[in-house]
């Protein structure tokens, strides 16, 4: 029993990294330690659990017992709290220079707890080009006991450079027997249910467990699979891509609405708003004006993403769906995402040629394309719903 | 008695108060050639709020000893200092005969303890506020040739105004070399086309209403002059996006249905299910479709994926216009 039985499917990984923490061990007690090393690529598929991997993986270095799930280190570094860790989630859509610059400071000290350095970098493909480039010679030769853990979707998605100086660990997609065996022992959920939001999930398992436990999320699911019904005429296809659109809107608004007024109010309060006694002003002190523009523009810039992923979220169900209508279509023996609507996968089946069906899943991927490249969602998602409905254009 | 000759019809306070800045430069030349026509020899002091000390305004304005007339002109006077506004509004109680002091204000809140206090002091008001519709403007071309005692044809108005643009003071200097170059009395639009040719000012909006309507040729020298007087590319786009997706949202509605009724359900006001309608003519769901997937292209190469964002909105264009007849 140790951290590293909390990753879902990923028992090669696994394997590797627990060696990786023994020889981490030996190095610590003197030794050479081979199998160690002081860059690590997380990579894998969305839901595959890369950061849980890398953060099971610090726990197993900064443990005096490699991890052994229960002691003070590990349980400080699952909660976040352990000094040695530096943990860095970008919040907005990309992660500049200048924070990159800071981090590597951050990450240049001694270690307080006499093991090692640890800094855990998510969604680490959100650096721009030039952080990325900040990082190389951090990442190339760190002092003695630093160690990064970088997590990117791909190997790819980070620049060769730093791709080249790390070694990669590959997680895959778990399987869905694998997601639903952890929804039900973790999370309680029925295994009826577990079962069916893991295929609909499809080894996701963040987006499994969503599903699980969050009613509007499934409510959303059902809004979006209905989609490809609903649309008939020229005019439902416009409405469908607005409805879209505003469900993607209105998530970002909950999401951020409540977070940016107390991170505002916080701002101020660090700028002496409100302050009162001798010498001191109502209003903010010099630079607060700045530093509350700078707070702005990454609340803003936090919404788009949020916007963005909740639509990617939903084209993501329409791809499941056109997938599944293809694998009916070829009779082909796979697992169904969408299990629960054959009757209406049988009737899209029906209703529509293979190469249509693959024209509308290349349709699904170029809006993803557009809506990463900046396209107005709006206009991506409209031009996405009429090649749905006609795929001929 | 040369004294009794009076100020012209000049009020001693006048306060300028709008942000036309020709306008507000005409009556403040107004009131300084009316005092002129009285008293030649007057002197007229220019000052600009920002610069104006305390103390400097009652100098200026306490009569003189030989009993010479002035002109005091204070430009920005939303930027006069707390002490400078309090000496003035003093002064705007009990002017005095030989001065004549004009205040010019941008409107706004800032320096409006001024404002008030010269109003309340009895000071004489003129607004020239921003002209904000063509109609406006029309009216104002045609008071700049009844000043040079001329007239202008209506559609001529309507031309010149196309093509200057809605700066009064390019408006009014247009008018002024108009006049000067051509002989009829009455200038009609073969003079102003002689003169003036392109639009000064084109929307977005003017070439998507000419893109979905089909006009080719228009819709491409419009898109010529809007990129060429600087409108942003994605903003074509995007209006052009908007022309497409009212088209759609109407053709998906019931024909004999009332636009008062579809206005809530389509969330469009009326006039613009009015225009659709009109529009729709002679475009098919094919069509429409095909046209909403270029406009999705035009707005992936404006925002970098094309090289060329002009190239890529006249292709968009062309391939609107092409759409319309494909059933």
């Amino acid at each position: 029993m140790d951290v590293f039985d909390d990753l879902v499917g990923q028992e090669q990984a696994a394997t590797v990294l627990r060696r990786a923490a023994a020889a981490a061990a030996e190095v610590l007690a003197g030794g050479r330690g081979a199998g160690m090393t002081h860059a690590w690529l997380f990579t894998g598929p969305p839901g595959s659990g890369r950061f849980d991997a890398a953060k099971a993986f610090a726990a197993a270095l900064l443990c005096p017992d490699q991890g052994c799930g229960h002691c003070d280190a590990c349980h400080q570094v699952m909660i976040g709290s352990h000094p040695d860790l530096e943990s860095v989630r970008p919040q907005g859509l990309s992660y500049g220079v200048k924070q990159t610059r800071e981090l590597i400071l951050r990450a240049a000290g001694r270690s307080t707890m006499g093991r090692w350095r640890v800094v855990l970098f998510d969604d680490a493909d959100r650096a721009t080009e030039q952080a990325a480039n900040a990082l190389l010679k951090a990442i190339e030769e760190p002092p003695p006991r630093t160690v990064w853990l970088l997590c990117a979707p791909a190997p790819d998605d980070m620049i060769i450079t730093i791709r080249s100086r790390c070694r990669v660990v590959t997680l895959v997609t778990p399987s869905s027997q694998a997601v639903a065996h952890a929804l039900v022992t973790r999370d309680d959920v029925a295994p009826g249910v577990a079962e069916s939001v893991a295929r609909a999930a499809q080894g996701d398992l963040a987006r499994a467990r969503r599903l699980a436990l969050d009613e509007s999320a499934r409510g959303r699911r059902e809004a979006v699979l209905s989609i490809p019904k609903s649309l008939t005429n020229v005019g439902e296809c416009i409405a469908a891509a607005e409805k879209l659109v505003k469900t993607a809107d209105e998530d970002a608004a909950a999401a951020t609405a409540e977070l940016n007024e107390s991170e505002i109010a916080e701002l101020r309060a660090i700028y002496g708003e409100g302050s009162t006694g001798k010498g001191l002003n109502k209003g903010l002190v010099r630079g607060g004006a700045g530093a509350l523009k700078e707070l702005e523009t990454a609340q803003k810039s936090r919404a788009t993403r949020i916007k963005r992923e909740s639509l990617d979220t939903a084209l993501l169900d329409l791809m499941a769906f056109y997938r599944d209508v293809l694998a009916v279509q070829f009779g082909a023996p796979v697992e169904l995402a969408n299990g629960d609507r054959r009757a209406e996968l049988e009737a899209a089946a029906r209703a529509s040629r293979p190469e249509e069906t693959l024209k509308r899943t290349a349709a699904i991927m170029r809006c993803r394309e557009r809506l990463a490249a900046n396209v107005n969602p709006q206009i991506a998602v409209e031009a996405l719903t009429l090649a749905l409905w006609k795929p001929g254009n | 008695m040369w004294h009794a000759a009076g100020m012209g019809n000049a009020a001693p306070v006048t306060l300028v108060s709008g942000d036309e800045e020709l306008l507000a430069d005409r009556a403040v030349a107004s009131v300084v050639s009316s005092v002129r026509a009285a008293e030649p020899t007057a002197e007229v002091h220019d000052l600009v709020g920002a610069k104006v000390e305390p103390g400097e305004l009652t100098r200026l304005m306490s009569p003189s000893l030989f009993g010479d007339r002035s002109v005091v002109v204070v430009r920005n006077a939303q930027d006069l200092t707390k002490d400078v506004v309090t000496e003035t509004v003093k002064y705007a109680a009990h002017p005095s005969d030989d001065v004549t002091l004009v205040l010019v204000h941008p409107g706004g809140v800032k320096g409006k303890a001024l404002v008030d206090g010269v109003k309340k002091a009895g000071a004489q008001v003129v607004t020239v506020a921003k002209l904000t519709k063509a109609g406006e403007r029309i009216d104002f071309i045609r008071n700049e040739f009844r000043g040079l005692g001329r007239t202008i044809a209506p559609a001529a108005a309507h031309a010149l105004l196309d093509a200057v643009g809605s700066d009064l003071r390019e408006l009014a200097a247009a008018c002024s070399q108009l006049a000067f170059d051509t002989q009829e009395k009455t200038v009609g639009e073969a003079a102003v086309a002689r003169y003036h040719r392109g639009r000064a000012e084109v929307s977005g909006f003017n070439v998507a209403d000419m893109a979905v309507e089909g006009k080719l040729a228009e819709a491409l020298e419009q898109l010529r002059w809007a990129l060429s007087t600087g409108v942003a590319p994605v903003l074509i786009v995007s209006a052009l996006a908007g022309g497409l997706r009212s088209l759609a949202k109407v053709s998906g509605a019931p024909r004999n249905a009332n636009e008062n009724q579809l206005a809530g359900r389509l969330g469009m006001p009326p006039w613009k299910i009015r225009n659709a309608r009109r529009q729709l003519n002679g475009w098919g769901p094919e069509g429409l479709s095909r046209a909403i997937q270029a406009v999705a292209t035009a707005d992936e190469q404006v925002k970098g994926g094309g090289t060329d964002a002009a190239y890529a909105l006249e292709n968009t264009i062309q391939t609107i216009v092409h759409s319309r007849n494909g059933r």
